[in-house]
Parts: structure tokens; sequence; C-alpha cells
């Protein structure tokens, strides 16, 4: 509390500013500034000194680690822009998966995000209890972790597999498909499992908007004309929504271009013809599997370097109405 | 009372036709989403000679709770008492959990509504770390723990995802919304930086905090920390989990036993938080 009265007194002082500020220089006045905000910066510490330590300094280590050879055991042993050029130039898989991200970032990306919204849009739509119902249905794949022994169950290639059985049984198929070893329906069942788990960070965080939202506006609203669903939509939910509606889709697309881990647990890893290889699962493959850290490290920065450019694009495309 | 405004409020656009349409795209969406979770629980319930029915089956015939016996006799034949594994993860929950909360709240509050000198670099750092998922990166949080000394040790599976960038950005996003007048206000009534964070704005971005403690529970309550952690006393219980699952085709009822067991304890918090979001939200309005 020392802090507070601290703090009302400077600005009871602070018609008296301008003079001093003028005279002070431009490194005086930040200072002044520093000490005037400490309490500020006393608050961030906890969460930036972990933050740089747990989280920095590692992004920072790996970034020049692109450069190396670096097996994990020898020090690592700098060989210049070698491992992009190899990288761009040489490895077909790499092309392969860069384009297998591509399909896979623009199908469940958007797609993800407009069901995001548009699923939490319909459940805030509801009466009471049958929110949390439907946002606990939603949100369930998430909590329930990694169900991909249910899902290999569900795709697995024999007739005991369930798709099989009872497609066979409907007559759309006429003999046993293998789901997750067929090059021809590898990217569809990883693409399948990836939406159903997508409904998570993004979604949650649109919900949780939605409910911030005060019933006053939409009181407010009635009167003055609003008559439809869509216009509440367009002229009252979406304006108060901007923060929200930004981080879910900056979620979406991260996960959409990092995604890896579905095929990787889903079907055998690396995929028949790397049909479902995507950047990720490359720099797993390098990583942890040849243990080659330098050229796994490059991937990983193309990647960023990607994922930078395509939030640069969001924040073009949606910035005049995701004002966050 | 507020269930009462929450009925109240429905009234005021869209059609009962409306209504009736999208609870039934819901429901048909929702039965898509609910299917392998159903599915996993119809396995722990099957007895093993079900398993190899033909056609399969999508219900038990004669269900049972053999699994979950066997899953908890399999668990207290451990080296490690269950009791251990169920105290570690309560513990990295907990401190995970509300380190992240405490943490990720005050700093998002100065991120969002002080203007100090840097504050504007630390934004921008922290919507670039956003973007760097890398493999990589794990590999290097391991190498700096090592030279910590905290391998092997709790730290190893708390620090490191206590000060998570999307916790903040999370945060940020929602307090940006606060006016700043309701801010102003209480800096003139004589409140600090951290008075006004907890007293003032945290109060109105309730539906924040309360989804971000079910984003921490989740993550930390399924996370095995393998390479982080090797003495078997400090496992937490989804490393037991993983164990059981990986032993083979005559465990298939324990192992769906045991993902349906770990899914539980989040799915209650879930509910739990979800329904008093809804309850107070109905009536505050404070935002603007």
């Amino acid at each position: 509390m020392a802090n507070a009265e601290k703090k009302v007194t400077d600005e009871h002082k602070s018609p008296l500013r301008p003079e001093t500020r003028v005279e002070d220089s431009r490194f005086r006045y930040t200072l002044g500034e520093m000490k005037r905000h400490r309490s500020a910066y006393a608050m961030i510490a906890p969460y930036f000194i972990l933050f740089l330590v747990m989280t920095a300094v590692p992004v920072i280590m790996a970034l020049p680690m692109g450069f190396t050879n670096f097996n994990m055991v020898t020090f690592p042993e700098w060989v210049g822009f070698n491992n992009f050029y190899t990288l761009l130039m040489e490895d077909e898989v790499f092309l392969i998966s860069i384009q297998n991200t591509l399909v896979f970032a623009v199908i469940t990306g958007p797609l993800s995000y407009m069901m995001c919204f548009l699923l939490a849009w319909f459940i805030n739509q509801l009466p009471g209890q049958l929110k949390t119902v439907f946002t606990f249905v939603f949100y369930a794949p998430t909590l329930a972790g990694n169900l991909y022994t249910t899902w290999q169950l569900i795709f697995s290639g024999d007739t005991y597999g369930i798709a099989n059985s009872y497609l066979i049984d409907l007559g759309i198929i006429n003999g046993s498909k293998q789901w997750l070893t067929d090059g021809n329906y590898i990217m569809g069942v990883v693409i399948i499992v990836q939406l159903w788990i997508s409904l998570g960070t993004g979604f949650l965080a649109i919900r949780a908007g939605l409910q911030g939202i005060p019933g006053e506006r939409y009181e407010a609203g009635a009167i003055e004309g609003v008559r439809n669903r869509a216009q509440e939509l367009m002229l009252i939910t979406i304006p108060a929504m901007g923060p929200q509606l930004l981080f879910a889709a900056v979620i979406q697309i991260t996960t959409s271009f990092a995604a890896g881990d579905v095929s990787r647990f889903l079907t055998a890893f690396p995929t028949t013809d790397y049909r479902a290889h995507s950047i990720m699962n490359h720099a797993f493959d390098y990583g942890f599997l040849r243990f080659e850290m330098g050229y796994a490290s490059a991937i990983c920065f193309v990647l960023f370097l990607s994922m930078l450019l395509a939030n640069w694009g969001i924040k073009k495309l949606l910035g005049k109405y995701l004002d966050g | 009372m507020a269930k009462f405004k929450i009925k109240k409020r429905k009234k005021y656009s869209g059609s009962l036709g409306g209504d009736i349409t999208i609870f039934l795209f819901l429901a048909i969406v929702g039965l898509f989403m609910l299917f392998p979770i159903y599915l996993s629980v119809v396995q722990s319930l099957k007895p093993r000679e079900e398993f190899f029915l033909f056609p399969p089956r999508l219900y038990p015939i004669r269900p049972t709770t053999q699994n979950y016996t066997e899953l908890f006799q399999v668990a207290g034949n451990m080296w490690v008492p269950f009791s251990r594994y169920l105290f570690n993860s309560v513990f990295i929950t907990v401190v995970i959990t509300v380190s992240q909360i405490l943490f990720s709240s005050s700093a998002a509050y100065v991120l969002a509504k002080v203007r100090a000198p840097g504050i504007k670099i630390l934004n921008k750092i922290i919507e670039i770390s956003l973007l760097f998922q890398s493999t990589v990166t794990f590999v290097m949080v391991y190498l700096v723990m090592a030279k910590l000394g905290m391998i092997n040790t709790y730290f190893a599976i708390t620090l490191p995802f206590i000060a998570t960038p999307l916790s903040l950005f999370f945060m940020r996003q929602f307090m940006g919304q606060i006016h700043d007048s309701m801010i102003e206000a209480a800096q003139l009534d004589g409140a600090g930086h951290l008075r006004i964070c907890w007293q003032v704005v945290m109060p109105n971005v309730k539906p924040a905090w309360i989804t971000l403690i079910i984003f921490a529970f989740n993550g930390a309550w399924q996370m095995t920390g393998y390479s982080f952690i090797y003495n078997e006393a400090l496992k937490p219980i989804p490393t037991v989990m993983e164990q059981i699952k990986l032993s083979g085709l005559q465990r298939m009822g324990i192992a769906a036993a045991a993902s349906v067991f770990i899914m539980v304890p989040p799915m209650v918090l879930f509910v739990f938080c979800q329904s008093n979001v809804i309850e107070t939200m109905a009536q505050s309005g404070l935002k603007d």
C-alpha cells in the first residue's frame, strides 16, 4: 500500500511535470517513468523471470543451432547455410512435408476456426444449463486427452474396425480399407481426427468471450431495433469479441501449422509414402530418431518463419475487425 | 435469481424454429464429438471375451467393472504405492494451475493496462513466442534445466509449464477490454497496480480466469514429464497409465479403463467451472 500512496502523491505533482520534462533528457525521463511504475515491474517479474529462463533462453539457444551440425553428444560444429541449402535444394521429403503442411493448414486452420466460432455462438443461443452441456460436449475431446487407441480401433484395417464393419454393412464400401496405411486415406483420416480434437483452446476462449458480454447490451440492442439473430451477431456480438477472435485465430493457425502429433500417434511413423508427413514430423524424424539436431533446428526455423508470415497475413486480413 | 435472468435474456431475438434448428445441429455434431469417448467407456466395460466378437459391437453385452478392479489391482501392486503417484499428480497440477493464474494475471494486467517503458516490447515478444513451437526447444529446455540441476526434481515438471505465452496472451486479450475509466477511478481512490489488478480487474474478467484454470489444470493433469523425471517416486499418474496401456492385447480392457480414469478429474472440474461462469455472468454488466 505504501506504493499506492506514493503513486498518488506523484500524480498530484504532475501539473509541474511538463516543465521538468523539457529540461530533462529523454533518458532521465524514461528512468523517472520506470521508477514511478516500479510496482508494475514487480508484478511482471515472477512471470518474466520464469519466461526468460524456461522459454526465451531455450528458444534463443535453438535459433543458431540451425547453422550447426549437432548430434547432442559432441559440441555443435558451425556449418553456415549448409543445412538450409540441403533442406531446400536436396531434401525431397521436406518438399513433400511442406506441401502436406500447407494442405493440412489450409483445410484444418480456417475450418476449425469457423467451427470454433460458429459452435460457440450457437451454444450461446441456448438456455442456461444446455450451454454447459454443449460446451462440455465440444470440449470433451480435449479433456479426454489422447484417445488415439480408440481412433485406431475405429479405423482399424481389418473387419473388426468399426469404420470398416459399419461401412461394409451399409454397402458403401465392399471390402475392408486400410485407413491408416493406405496412402489414399491417411490424410483424410488425420484431418478428421485433427478436426475432432481442434475445438480446444480457441473454442473455449470464444465461449468465455461470449459469456463476458453483458446482457444489457442485447437488451439495448432489442430496444434499438435489432430484429433477428444475424443482426444481433453482426451489430453486438462480433464487435465485442475482437480480442478473443484474434486469440482464437492465432491459436488455430499455430496448431494447424505445427500439427504432427495426430499422424505420429495414430498411424505408423513415418506415414506410407510420406502422405501425411508434416514439417513437424520431419523435424521429429531428424531430431529424435536420427539425432541430427542441427538439421532439425533448421527445419523448425523455416516453420517458424512461415508461421510468422501466416500470422502477419491473418492480422492484415482481420486487422480492422480485431483491434486487439 | 440468476436462472430467472438467463431465461429472460433469451427472448430478445431469434425464433423458436431457429432455436430448434440450432439445437438439432449441435446435437448431431455433438454425437460425432462424443462418439470416440463413448467408445472408450464401452471398451472399458466389456469383459475380455467380447473384444473379439464379430461384428464389433458399440455396446457391452454383459457390462462388467472387472477392468476397473483389475486396473486398481495392477496399480496397487506397483513398486511405488499408487497414493504416491496420485500425490505427485495432484501436487504438480495444483502448483502449475495456481501459479499460472497468479503470475499470468498480474503480468497480463501490466501488459494490457500500464503504459510504462518497455511494456510495448514485452507485448511483441509474447506475441512472437506464441508462434515458436518446436521440438528443438524441448531439447534446449532440457539442457537449461540440466545446468540448473533441476532434472529429476519437482521443479523439472512444474517450472517450465507456468510462464506459458498462451496464458499471458489469453489474459491480456480479456483485460484489454476493461475500460480505462474504471482503472482511473480506482487510481483516484488511491489503489496501486496490484490492488487494481486483483480487486477491480479480475472480478470483471471472471470467465477468462475460470477458463484459464481449465486450460492449466487440463494440461498439467495430462503431463507425463517423461524425459525430465526418471525417479519412479516422482512420476505423475499418466506415466503409470501409459505403462499399463503398453502391456498389450490381454490388457486391452484395463487400458481402456485407464483412459477413462484419467479423463474424469478434468471433466468434473470443467463442469463445475463452466456452470459457475454461466450463473455469475448473467447479471454482471460492469464492462463497457
